[in-house]
Formats: structure tokens, C-alpha cells, sequence
């Protein structure tokens, strides 16, 4: 990245430009005010910028350079599996057949598009170990509430209204606010000192007004908790629902399956699992995949195999919550994880979460003898370390921003312990990036030493140093304007 | 495909390093009894050529809307994407980094943000903007929940003219928040001002109306806002970001909340998704706004950077406490309509507005010249309208399909009411050539 003063679109081109162009109108010019109620019609064209395309393009590619990507940077973000996305899946999702098709096309027009979903829905519910998969959910918190609506309305079936969920206080942000947005009450369990859930803790809270536990197994500090069993048969035995965040899939997948240790509803998330882009934020798609007492609740359209071999949407299914997203569901983003999947197969699936523990153990391995790690291994794909650098003044933060002068995006911060980094290699990344990681963290331990002051204001490299976010918050400067 | 990097030498030098004999040692901690027996029930991995001609097999029974003349709309639109959207939008900087938490280190996908919040305030009139949700259905049930918590009040109206996607999405939501929805008829093709006069209460959070709406037809904004206004109830606008290069932003209106379906930015059909849903609303509202926002600031040494803002209204810091249980935005989707904006400019969105406006009206006018054809509503549209037919829905489309035309939606699929109709979209993609085919084969229906 540059050091290089830039401009915003709006302080660049000049009035009368534009990069875009059309044919002439070759149809009858209708006066807009002779059709347009005057208290309608716009009095002039909307203020946007006037740049013209050779302008347009530069200021695009120099904001791309002021970017970190996994195309140019190892990201070891926990709870994120930032690995590779492979070009090909670019390529199918643009393929034309694809790209081009209008929701409301006639079924007889897009067979190969549903049978596509209906493969896809059908592979995930079997990578779950689960009856059906609901492709409609946008992203993972999308597809967090999802299931807790289907939960919801399986309660209410039986003529329940449960109105507590549970879940780690280790768990993602994501699954206490899920639980608001479904107008049910979060509570937290406590986890024990080794990681895992305090079952005395969770039978103690968990009762008949409780709807679901929701667990993210392995968890957020990358242990696999072994009393998955036990954690299932508590849930059951109060007529409750086991629900998996799946965002931690991608260490069990071809090893374990959710349905198969007890969860009844889990949702996947493609942009993490099966290495659909992260697109700076989305679009992810978040596939919810239930067990058969839930599959009547699941939203509407559904795509299905007819006996005669056709594929359709099937919309009535009467007792289901109804519909969570417009049209059908992320497709641009299950084209990829459909291409994914069949790319890898069966045997690379496991291949993935194979190497993607080899690699988050091996990094533990070499980092632990400076930097604390207060679980035990074997980690399951990502760990956790709170480093200790005493009368330093360094923390988490200072760390993290060190790692971007190395080139390096920095880990998850603060989450889920406070002041810890959560590191997630991913399978993807070879022996030398891991080693290169390693002696990064090696070489700002010494740092901290030698000359903390350096950490301390990290990055040195990037266009901008570190920002004052407090101000950004308390006066809010959120669009430009031309005063 | 294997997208690892080991080999099985560093596998068993990654192995020695961690201090166990077996990649299987590292799964002590998952109970065997628990572990799947045998492989997954799904094909073995294929090579890049294999996954090419397995996709290309199910690409080529689709008939898309480069082979077939499109004329559906409904909520997704067929219109013209610059070369430059794509080359700019996809570079693979933006496509493969994650969300910018870490503002140093994405300073350029967060002044795309900005830029794009800037953008979507100007076409929609507002004064701030989020950097986008999913899509127009669950931003409507966001703005709705955002209502209500401003309002304190729990009563909410929706327009019979809006989406029924956005309508039952919207229910989905708020069934499970106990909330209830009152629908106002819309029997001309816009919403009957006097029943939703008769709607409106003291405990009414918002009204929800679609402009132009579900039939293609403009609301009378500069009437709807000021009746919700005056019980106290805040307006939310749903618009077509492209209407307002002719018409009126809702902005405009005195609106205190406008979402959108931004699909018409730059973002390919694909099938009813990804696209991005647009919110905007007024200054006062921002810390009870959902979603990513990006926000200016100064870093140690004075310069101008962007981070994202006031995340302590964000499920990350509020847990259960959140405005939304959002995390994302569809980033990559508000990089393309950021620079699908960017390169139409003031005057290309104004073009394109032009042109499916007039090309609209006239594909309107040659087709209610015909036989057993009328335009279904008289309310002023935009770049859609309903056609009622007394030659049946089914033959007349039927016609249009046998000569490659898609030639509307039925309106059936919305409503059974109007069984005897077909919504029809035009954007600046169609020709005058095209159109007249199209109503030469209605004609011949």
C-alpha cells in the first residue's frame, strides 16, 4: 500500500462527465411532465458524481491497493476461516445460464439452475447428518434465526410457547441477538476453566420454558467439547432443541456430523465452510439444515425432485414459517459452494478439516512457549492465546497492528476472552505462510521487549495510522457533503 | 480439486513439531461413537475440466435472459452493467477481504462504503445511509423493527401495493415478535388514502408503502407522508433507486426512512440473488439504524480515514442488546452499485430513468391498442404495468415464449385476484424492434 493523499469520487471529474453509455431511445420521447403529477417530477437529475471512465477506474484500483485479501495477505481471523476462494467457483457463478436468469422464469426454463440448489440442499443436509436443508437464509445470523423461528413455531405446534434460549458465554455475538430479533430471551451458560460447557450450569438453567441451547461446536476457543452427548440428552430431556452455529464446520466436516451427536437444527455458512468470498462483508448465505420432526416448518419455496424427474419450487407446505428473504435465496453464492462442494467431494471435505487442524496445531505448537495458550491440546481448527508481556504496555491491539506491518491480517481481538487473539490458519495456507506467521509473532515478542514503543503504534506501513474511532463515533460523519 | 498446500512430507514434519504420530491423534477430543463411519454420501472430488463440464451440463438447460427477450420484472429487473462495474467491482482486493474491522488495513473498501452511503443518500434524498442489508424484503422488516423501537409503539401498516415478498417476510418477522400488521387495499394500483386514514391510530409505528409499487405505479407520496405524519407514525418508503433520475427522490417527501431494492445498481439477475438491500433515513434516526456503517474520521497524524462507526449498536458489542442481529452487509454488492452509480453519474441515471420510462409508456400504449388488452390500472407508472387480457394470461404468455420473449409475470403468482393479469417491465435494454415483437405476439395469442 501507497502513502498517497486520496481523493473522494465526489472531489474528482467535472460537471458533464460520465463513464457509462447508451444507445439513442429509438422509441417516441414522452414529455416526463405530461404523464409525471408535477409534485412528482424530479426538478433535476440526481446529484451523483461526474467522472469520466479513465478517472472512474484508477480511483477503483487505487482503493483496491488500500485493501488487505486473502489474495494478497494470510488472514489468520478466528471464527472467520478466511481460506482460499478458488477462481473456478468465480468463473461457474459468471458462467452465462447463470447469471442471466430472471426469479420469474418458467420452471420448464431454469431446470438446471433448481437442480442445482436441489443437489446443493440435499449435499448439506448429508454433511449435517440432517433430513433437510432451507437454502433461503442470507447469511449466518440470518440463518441463527431462521432456525429459532423453525424452533419456535415446532414449540408452538405442540402447543408451547417457550420463551428462553440458551446459549455459552462463549458464543458469537450473533446468537444473543438472534434470539431478540425471534422476541425470546437469551441466557448465558457459563463454560469451565478447560473451555467446555458447565454442564452443572446448563442443567441448572435449562427447563421446559426453555426453547433451544444454542452451542457452536468445536467452539470459539477451538475445542471440540467431548460432552456433546451429554450437553444433547440435557437439552432433550426438557423437550428442548440442540442448535449448532456451524460456524466452526469446517473442522469436523467428513469427521462428525451435527445430526449424528444430537443437534436438531444448525445453520452452515458457505462464506466461511466452502470458501464462497467474504466480498468485504457479504454476501455469505446461511443454508439451514433441520432434523425430520422440524422439516414441516421450514420457510417457503422449497426445491424439489418430481417423480417425473423435474425440478420445482414448492410452496405449500402448511405449517411453514413462511418466507425469510425475497425470491429464493443467496443463488449467486450457493452457485459457488454447489461447485465447491463437488470440486473437493466427499474425500476432500475431510481433506480440508484434516489439514485445517494440522495447521492451527502446528502454529499453537511453535507459539505456545510465548505466547500463553490456557487450553490444553489437541485445538480443533483455530486456538486462542492471551499474551503476556508484563510492564509493557502492550496489549491485544498493539499486536494485532504489528502483524499488519509483517504483511499479515491480524487475528480475531478480545473474542471470546478478553485481550486474546483468536488464531485460525484455515487448510489452505502452506508451511511456509504458517512458519512466516509464526516467526512474525516470534519477532514482535521480542519487539515488545527490545523497543514496545514500536508495537505500540503500529502499523507503520499502511496509508493511514491508527484512528480516532471515538470521535468517528460520538460525531458522526457517515456521508460527504459539499459544504 | 485440492485447494491444501501440504504434502505428505510436511505433514509429517507438521505432525513431529505438534508432538503426535497421526493426523487422527488430533481428534482424540470427538468420541468415536460419535464419529462418522465410512465417507460422506456425496461424489468424490472432481478435477477443474470434470467440475467445468458438470456445471456446464446443468447451465445449458437454462434458457437466460440473453437467449430469451426479457420483459419481467417484479422486484428484479433485466437493465444494462458497464463493462467498468464489473472490472472495478470484482477485483479480487475486494472480493476475497473480509469485513474491514481492521481500518488500516482496508481503508479502501471502507471509503468505498462512505462513498457509497454518500451516493445512496443522494438518490434517495435522506441524510445518512447504512452500507447496505440483505435484500429489499428483510430491509423492510429491519426498518419496520427500527420504527417501532423509535416510536415505542407497536401497531404497523403495510400497503396492499407493496411486494408480497416484502409483505410476508415482513409477517415472518413479526410474528415472532407479536407485533400485528394491518394491509391497506389498494384497489386502483395505489394505496386508498382513505383507508388508511381509517388504518391510522395512536399506537400506528409505521406505514410501509412501495413507490413505484408492486404494479409499476407511483404513489402519491406527497399526500401518504403528511397523513402518517399527522398520527404521529413515521413513513418508510420502499423505492426503485433507478426512478428517482425522473422521479421526485422520497427524500423529497419528508420521508423518515427509505429502503430499497438496489438489484437495479449494476447487480446481475442471477436467479433472484445476492443482491442489496438499500436503508436510508433521517440524521436523528442513525443510533437506532441497523447494519454497517462507515464513518469518517482523522488517524494520529491528522489524515482523513474511514472505520466503520457506532458499532456499540452492533450484536458484537450489545449481544442481545443490538439494534439488529445483522453482521454483515452484502459488501460486495454495495461495491458494484457503488460503482454502478459512480459511472452512470448525474446523467446516466437520468438516461436510464428516461429510457424505460418512455419505452415503457410506449410498449403501455401499443399493447392497450390491441384487442382484449387494457392497461389494468390509470395511476401514473414508471417503468412496469399491469396488463389485463381477456385472451387468458397463460396463452398470451405462451405466445410471447414460443418467439423467445418472456413476455411478463402473471399476476397470479401474487394474487389470485388478478388472475387475468401480467405485470410487464421495460427497461433501457429493450428496443423499439423488441417491443414490437413483443406485442405482435400478443396479438397472436
Amino acid at each position: 500500500m501507497r502513502q498517497e493523499d486520496h481523493p473522494l469520487l465526489f472531489e474528482i471529474g467535472s460537471s458533464g462527465l460520465y463513464a457509462a453509455s447508451l444507445p439513442k431511445s429509438d422509441v417516441p420521447t414522452l414529455k416526463p411532465a405530461d404523464a409525471i403529477p408535477a409534485e412528482l417530477l424530479a426538478d433535476e437529475p440526481p446529484p451523483l458524481p461526474e467522472v469520466g471512465e479513465l478517472d472512474l477506474v484508477r480511483h477503483y484500483k487505487r482503493l483496491a491497493h488500500r485493501c488487505f485479501s486473502i489474495d494478497a495477505n494470510f488472514y489468520p481471523l478466528g471464527s472467520c476461516t478466511m481460506k482460499y476462494n478458488p477462481r473456478i467457483n468465480e468463473r461457474v457463478a459468471a458462467m452465462p445460464g447463470f447469471l442471466n436468469l430472471h426469479p420469474y422464469q418458467d420452471e420448464a426454463d431454469v431446470q438446471g439452475i433448481l437442480e442445482l440448489l436441489y443437489r446443493l440442499r440435499c449435499d448439506l443436509a448429508e454433511i449435517a447428518g440432517l433430513a433437510e436443508t432451507t437454502l433461503q437464509p442470507a447469511a449466518g445470523a440470518h440463518g441463527e434465526m431462521t432456525g429459532l423461528m423453525i424452533i419456535s413455531a415446532y414449540h408452538e405446534s405442540r402447543g408451547e410457547r417457550r420463551t428462553k434460549v440458551l446459549a455459552p458465554d462463549s458464543a458469537h455475538g450473533t446468537n444473543p441477538a438472534s434470539c431478540s430479533m425471534c422476541g425470546r430471551e437469551s441466557i448465558s451458560i457459563r463454560s469451565k476453566d478447560n473451555g467446555r460447557v458447565d454442564l452443572e450450569d446448563l442443567r441448572a438453567k435449562v427447563d421446559e420454558d426453555t426453547a433451544a441451547f444454542m452451542i457452536t461446536n468445536p467452539n470459539t476457543v477451538g475445542v471440540f467439547d467431548e460432552q456433546i452427548g451429554d450437553i444433547a440428552r440435557i437439552v432433550h430431556a426438557k423437550g428442548a432443541q440442540l442448535y449448532l452455529d456451524g460456524a466452526n464446520m469446517n473442522a469436523i466436516l467428513g469427521i462428525t456430523r451435527p445430526g449424528d451427536f444430537g443437534v436438531d437444527c444448525m445453520h452452515f455458512n458457505t462464506h466461511k465452510t466452502f470458501g464462497t468470498p467474504h466480498g468485504g462483508g457479504g454476501p455469505g448465505a446461511g443454508p439451514v439444515a433441520v432434523a425430520k420432526h422440524l422439516c414441516e416448518f421450514l420457510p417457503v419455496p422449497q426445491v424439489i425432485k418430481r417423480d417425473d424427474g423435474t425440478f420445482s419450487w414448492l410452496s405449500d407446505r402448511p405449517n411453514t414459517i413462511g418466507k425469510v428473504r425475497s425470491f429464493y435465496g443467496q443463488v449467486g453464492v450457493l452457485v459457488r459452494a454447489y461447485a465447491y462442494i463437488r470440486a473437493v467431494g466427499c474425500d476432500g471435505l475431510r481433506d480440508v478439516a484434516e489439514k485445517a487442524v494440522l495447521a492451527a496445531n502446528y502454529m499453537a505448537a511453535k507459539m505456545k512457549g510465548r505466547y500463553p495458550i490456557p487450553f490444553p491440546p489437541p485445538y480443533a481448527h483455530e486456538f486462542v492465546t492471551i499474551p503476556d508481556f508484563p510492564g509493557s504496555g502492550v496489549t491485544d491491539i498493539d499486536i494485532a497492528k504489528r502483524l499488519i506491518d509483517y504483511g499479515i491480517h491480524p487475528p480475531t481481538m478480545s473474542f471470546p476472552i478478553h485481550h486474546c487473539l483468536m488464531i485460525e490458519p484455515t487448510e489452505t495456507e502452506s508451511l511456509a505462510t504458517l512458519d512466516h506467521f509464526v516467526a512474525a509473532m516470534l519477532a514482535i515478542a521480542d519487539e515488545i521487549e527490545s523497543n514496545p514503543e514500536v508495537v505500540r503504534t503500529a502499523p507503520h506501513t499502511t496509508p493511514i495510522k491508527r484512528l480516532d474511532e471515538v470521535t468517528a463515533s460520538r460525531k458522526p460523519n457517515v456521508r460527504w457533503t459539499s459544504e | 480439486m485440492r485447494f491444501t498446500q501440504f504434502t505428505d512430507g510436511q505433514v509429517e514434519q507438521a505432525l513431529e513439531v505438534i508432538g503426535v504420530d497421526s493426523i487422527d491423534a488430533l481428534f482424540v477430543t470427538i468420541p468415536p461413537a460419535l464419529r462418522l463411519k465410512g465417507d460422506l454420501k456425496i461424489p468424490s472430488g472432481v478435477s477443474e475440466l470434470e467440475l467445468l463440464k458438470d456445471v456446464g451440463s446443468l447451465t445449458a438447460r437454462n434458457q437466460d435472459c440473453d437467449q430469451l427477450v426479457c420483459f419481467l420484472g417484479g422486484g428484479a429487473y433485466d437493465h444494462f452493467i458497464p463493462t467498468v462495474v464489473d472490472a472495478l467491482s470484482m477485483q479480487t482486493e475486494f472480493l476475497t477481504a473480509y469485513t474491514p474491522y481492521q481500518a488500516e488495513a482496508s481503508q479502501g473498501i471502507l471509503q468505498l462504503f462512505y462513498e457509497f452511503q454518500t451516493m445512496i443518500c443522494l438518490l434517495t434524498g435522506m441524510e445518512v445511509a447504512n452500507a447496505s442489508l440483505y435484500e429489499v424484503a428483510s430491509a423492510a422488516a429491519e426498518a419496520v423493527l427500527m420504527a417501532t423501537s423509535i416510536t415505542r409503539r407497536r401497531n404497523v401498516i403495510v400497503a396492499e401495493s407493496v411486494h408480497p415478498d416484502t409483505r410476508q417476510v415482513l409477517d415472518t418477522y413479526l410474528r415472532s415478535q407479536d407485533m400485528d400488521i394491518v394491509t391497506v387495499p389498494a384497489p386502483d394500483g395505489v394505496i386508498d388514502e382513505q383507508a388508511l386514514l381509517t388504518a391510522l391510530s395512536e399506537s400506528t409505528a409505521t406505514v410501509l408503502v412501495q413507490s413505484p409499487n408492486l404494479f409499476g405505479c407511483v404513489e402519491r407520496l406527497d399526500r401518504i407522508v403528511p397523513i402518517v405524519h399527522d398520527r404521529g407514525a413515521l413513513a418508510i418508503v420502499s423505492t426503485d433507486p433507478i426512478s428517482s433520475g425522473i422521479l421526485k427522490p422520497p427524500g423529497a417527501f419528508d420521508t423518515d426512512i427509505v429502503i430499497g431494492e438496489g438489484q437495479a445498481l449494476g447487480v446481475p439477475m442471477q436467479y433472484g440473488g445476492p443482491y442489496l438491500g438499500l436503508l436510508a433515513g433521517r440524521e436523528k434516526y442513525l443510533r437506532k439504524m441497523p447494519g454497517r456503517v462507515v464513518g469518517e474520521t482523522k488517524d494520529t497524524e491528522g489524515r482523513r480515514g474511514f472505520c466503520l462507526t457506532l458499532q456499540t449498536r452492533e450484536q458484537h458489542i450489545k449481544r442481545e442488546r443490538a439494534t439488529s442481529n445483522i453482521c454483515t452487509n452484502q459488501g460486495l454488492l454495495a461495491a458494484r452499485a457503488a460503482v454502478y452509480m459512480a459511472a452512470m453519474g448525474r446523467r446516466g441515471i437520468a438516461e436510464v430513468a428516461s429510457q424505460c420510462f418512455d419505452k415503457a409508456h410506449y410498449a403501455a400504449t401499443q399493447i392497450a391498442k390491441l384487442k382484449g388488452y387494457e392497461l389494468r390500472f390509470a395511476a401514473t407508472f414508471f417503468k412496469e404495468f399491469v396488463v389485463r387480457t381477456s385472451r387468458g394470461v397463460e396463452a398470451a404468455l405462451a405466445a410471447c415464449r414460443a418467439r423467445g420473449i418472456l413476455g411478463g409475470v402473471p399476476m397470479a403468482r401474487f394474487d389470485e385476484r388478478f388472475n387475468d393479469c401480467f405485470l410487464v417491465a421495460v427497461t433501457e435494454k429493450r428496443t423499439r424492434a423488441e417491443i414490437d415483437s413483443l406485442v405482435a405476439a400478443l396479438d397472436s395469442a
